[in-house]
């Protein structure tokens, strides 16, 4: 029986089960759906970093966090109205998240299981204790329900169509998102077209019409049962008109590449080696040859590196694109293509480090790494993503940089980044800012190291052009004629000809943007992918009526060239930062600011809520003039650590 | 820009000094390039020289063409960026033993995989010149450093052509810094090829590990000590051509043509283009056996599509399978939705 829904401005819902279940399938379709409909969204999601890992263990949990709203929202939210926890694993590792009263949706008969109790770490059952009585628990034996619905396909005639209880028991996930989907008043459609699509391929085909029963048989259970309360509404969110699509931040990466060839006339070469969070790149782009997008993947990291150089070199808008270990590997080569002033981008989609540290969960802690790395005076321009629909305009300007100022660009992204999405207005390409490269081609007067007055940059003289034949290497060059000198004099002008170089980059930066007051107590900064709780944070604090705002970087080398009279304008600095303060490092050592912190390194983005917390003890602390440490906000998630 | 046919060794010159040690074999093998690209057609703004480190890899500074000295092992990998994305150019990757085989391994033996359309001239001198005489992995078990204080190496060489061999190299050549006719002549054979070429050139270092090549040089055992192979001719060595290898089941035999007990016929006949790679493993060998000559010339020469040309075509059949969608177009694919105003 449809009840009447009751309408919320938004609603968290997180999806949770072993990995391989199909817990990413269910959040990413509910996702879309939401996107289609009109919502605002950010979705997180969360998986190990093994392939399989064993059935109901903890560290085997894949989850799908998503956040829609009417309103515009910037993360995939804090804290969870509704859990699917489809094990007792699952149930342990997001009940931290759920709202007081918030809905449990969980699956019945894998909570009766002893061992899959004993794996989550459950003495007893959670759902027969009063540890959930704060929760609306709903328990559904889905297995059950699932075999039943689809008890024809078991019993077809040809053997070839007919499915077996455990592919019957897959489609699961499929019945609890048809549960969800009742619950949020979504349509079906969407995700009965997916199905229809996905599984249209050889000896895949018979899974279609189960997984759709399965859909539909969630959904009727949902509304012909009395077990939800109620049903909600999450209105569409009033959006910058346009046309939109979902995207995450790794396509987003590979379509700004794809425009900037396009808008350049640059060949686009793409290399890389195979490494999670970045792979999805090669993987798009080498799904796009063609538009020209010639991709190698290469035998390491170094010769992924080597061969984006040696593209270059030939005239190519030449990319690479690793993880922090990978990056690692690349610096010596990345050194290479500083000495020898290509232009090149070199992706860096953070992970959690050092070494293969967290490959499947995000951190910010390889800024150091990017504007500090390589070796002898080596900078390079560094920009970074902040948001999954930023990425494709990033990486442009990162395209335009590098044929601009004949320099290698750092660009940061992260896992988080990488994986999740949002609606993204789609550009029209002929908006976009020119990217006008300057072959040499005149032998008269030609010296590959002479320099552009305004950019510094030297000429782009590629291999084939008649008259231009030169030499270039790792040794140090000779100022205009680029002939190996080891003079001293001459090193020093050089060393300080790349220093001034990537400086003047910051001509480009447009005048920096402050949110929120123009000045006064507290000034939250931030870059990467902490953007969105760093704004939601800003938001409700000065709905308080607090004397707060923020700056959001996208430059961190060079910085903007007002940052620091900005900085100036505030009692205090809170920069928080998924790594235990590597921006606040630079930022203190350039301005001589005391610039505080809030650090989490958890594999998992910072909340709104902790930035909050943070930002209202400083403020506390300034009006009563005295320190104290707001035990509210360390403890509100009852995970930070202190060693 | 001059017309192919008039191009001199002199259009293939750089203004630079060049600075190896007085006597080095280097010297042989720039003069022997210079000399030989002019018949080769290509004009010098089309040829790229990429070399990694070491004293073999200055050798782009001393080229009128376009020069890449870049960073240690890494020349293949930089190579095929270029060449993957330049195929018009004519490239050739200058690197040695050290270079190559034991901080560039890994890239040498992917470049050969792939088999792009480059030459790779191994400078193999058997040490490491550079960094002053440390052993390196062509050196011989028991060389001795330069520092009279360490003992002798205990690494077993590598192998060259084995490894070429592993990594399925198309073309394989060997040839000696002293003998300038042979190799010139190999050079022009290794720029007709169309695919990767492992080309290794035996290099003299007299300041650090002089007369490894000796037995090779010297006039009165050279002869004995070669063997110059020929497509289709019998390996017939020897001062009087008295000497051949004869193959009995896979195992090669030196045999004496004056015992009487065999005979030009029955030489083993050189084929380069045996597919299986099977005879240039045979060859491969000698270096390792007891009283065999060393084979120089082209031990192997057999086609394979070049990956520069594989990938031109997958973007070529891509682009026209993709029935002109624009970016615009492809941007908009997929779930989208429309915001009105």
């Amino acid at each position: 029986m449809a009840k009447s829904a009751v309408e919320l401005q938004e609603a968290v819902i997180r999806f949770a089960d072993d990995s391989g279940t199909g817990m990413q399938v269910s959040g990413d379709q509910f996702a879309n759906t939401s996107a289609l409909f009109g919502n605002d969204l950010s979705t997180l999601p969360d998986f190990p970093a093994e392939i399989r890992a064993p059935a109901g263990t903890l560290h085997g949990i894949s989850s799908f966090q998503v956040r829609f709203s009417s309103k515009d929202i910037h993360t995939p939210g804090d804290q969870v109205d509704v859990l699917i926890a489809m094990n007792p694993a699952a149930l342990k590792m997001s009940l931290h998240l759920v709202k007081p009263n918030g809905i449990i949706l969980t699956n019945e008969p894998s909570f009766n299981s002893a061992k899959n109790l004993r794996l989550a770490g459950y003495d007893q059952n959670p759902l027969e204790t009063s540890d959930l009585d704060k929760y609306q628990v709903i328990t559904v034996d889905m297995i059950d329900l699932t075999n039943k619905a689809l008890e024809e396909f078991a019993k077809l005639e040809e053997e070839k169509d007919r499915l077996s209880k455990k592919e019957i028991d897959r489609a699961k996930n499929m019945f609890a998102l048809g549960m969800v989907f009742w619950l949020f008043n979504r349509p079906l459609e969407h995700t009965v077209k997916w199905i229809q699509t996905y599984f249209d391929r050889p000896n895949r085909r018979k899974y279609i019409e189960p997984n759709i029963a399965a859909l539909k048989a969630g959904h009727i259970y949902a509304e012909a049962t009395d077990l939800f309360a109620a049903s909600y509404e999450v209105k569409p969110a009033i959006l910058q008109p346009g046309k939109y699509r979902n995207i995450n931040g790794n396509t987003g990466l590979a379509f700004g590449l794809l425009a900037a060839s396009q808008k350049s006339g640059l060949p686009l070469f793409y290399s890389g080696y195979p490494i999670t969070p970045a792979s999805a790149i090669l993987h798009e782009l080498a799904s796009y040859k063609r538009f020209g997008a010639r991709t190698f993947q290469a035998e390491d990291e170094i010769a992924a590196m080597c061969a984006a150089v040696g593209a270059a070199y030939g005239g190519s808008l030449a990319v690479t694109a690793s993880s922090g270990p990978g990056i690692a590997l690349k610096q010596e080569a990345l050194s290479l293509a500083i000495s020898v002033e290509l232009p090149m981008i070199v992706c860096n989609i953070q992970r959690g480090g050092p070494s293969t540290g967290l490959p499947t969960k995000t951190e910010q802690s390889d800024l150091f790494q990017a504007i500090g790395g390589r070796h002898g005076e080596s900078p390079l321009p560094v920009l970074a993503t902040s948001r999954p629909s930023d990425c494709f305009d990033v990486i442009y300007e990162a395209a335009r940089i590098a044929v601009k100022y004949m320099t290698p660009v750092l660009l940061l992204s992260d896992g988080y980044l990488g994986n999740g999405t949002e609606p993204w207005p789609i550009p029209d390409l002929s908006s976009l800012p020119d990217i006008q490269p300057q072959f040499a081609a005149d032998p008269e007067g030609f010296e590959p190291y002479s320099r552009d007055p305004a950019t510094l940059a030297r000429p782009w003289a590629v291999p084939g052009t008649p008259g231009l034949e030169h030499r270039i290497g790792g040794l140090e060059k000779e100022d205009g004629s680029g002939n190996v000198s080891y003079d001293s004099d001459n090193h020093e002008k050089m060393t300080l000809y790349r220093a001034e170089k990537v400086q003047r980059v910051a001509r480009e930066i447009p005048p920096t943007k402050v949110d929120g007051d123009p000045e006064g107590d507290l000034l939250i900064l931030g870059w990467g992918s902490s953007y969105g709780s760093i704004r939601a944070a800003t938001d409700q604090l000065l709905a308080k009526g607090s004397s707060v705002a923020r700056v959001h970087l996208r430059w961190l080398n060079p910085l903007p060239n007002d940052l620091g009279e900005i900085l100036k304008r505030f009692k205090r600095i809170l920069i928080p930062e998924m790594n235990l303060g590597q921006l606040r490092h630079y930022i203190r050592a350039k301005y001589l600011i005391d610039a505080e912190g809030f650090n989490k390194v958890q594999g998992q983005p910072i909340f709104a809520s902790e930035i909050v917390c943070k930002a209202e003890s400083m403020l506390d602390e300034q009006k009563r003039g005295a320190s104290a440490i707001n035990e509210s906000c360390t403890n509100a998630h009852a995970r930070r650590f202190r060693i | 820009m001059k017309a192919a046919q008039t191009l001199t060794p002199e259009d293939f010159e750089s203004d630079q000094t060049v600075r190896w040690c007085p006597g080095c074999g280097d010297y042989a093998i720039l003069a022997s390039i210079k000399r030989t690209l002019p018949a080769l057609g290509r004009p010098p703004h089309e040829v790229a020289f990429i070399s990694g480190i070491g004293c073999s890899s200055r050798f782009p500074y001393y080229m009128g063409t376009y020069g890449f000295h870049t960073i240690h092992g890494r020349a293949p990998a930089i190579a095929t960026g270029l060449k993957a994305t330049r195929p018009d150019l004519d490239i050739w990757i200058v690197t040695g033993d050290g270079d190559s085989l034991s901080i560039g391994g890994n890239h040498l033996l992917h470049l050969f995989r792939r088999n792009l359309d480059v030459t790779l001239l191994l400078f193999n001198n058997q040490v490491y010149g550079l960094t002053k005489g440390q052993y390196s992995p062509t050196s011989p078990t028991g060389q001795k450093v330069v520092h009279k204080s360490m003992v002798g190496s205990i690494d077993t060489p590598f192998n060259p052509l084995r490894i070429a061999l592993a990594a399925n190299a198309p073309m394989i050549i060997r040839s000696i810094d002293r003998d300038l006719k042979h190799m010139g002549a190999m050079i022009r054979r290794a720029a007709e090829h169309h695919g990767a070429v492992f080309f290794e050139i035996y290099q003299d270092c007299h300041v650090f590990n002089g007369g490894a090549f000796a037995e090779f040089v010297d006039k009165n055992s050279k002869m004995d000590a070669m063997l110059y192979l020929e497509h289709g001719k019998p390996m017939i060595f020897g001062r009087e051509r008295d000497k051949a290898i004869r193959l009995d089941g896979l195992q090669p035999h030196v045999i004496d043509l004056k015992a009487g007990a065999y005979g030009a016929d029955d030489a083993l006949v050189h084929d380069e283009h045996d597919e299986s790679g099977l005879l240039a493993g045979i060859l491969a060998t000698f270096q390792e056996r007891k009283d065999f000559p060393r084979p120089v010339g082209v031990i192997r020469n057999i086609e394979r599509p070049c990956y520069e040309d594989m990938m031109a075509d997958q973007v070529n059949a891509e682009t026209e399978k993709g029935g002109g969608q624009t970016l615009q177009e492809l941007f908009e694919s997929g779930d989208t939705w429309e915001v009105e105003a």
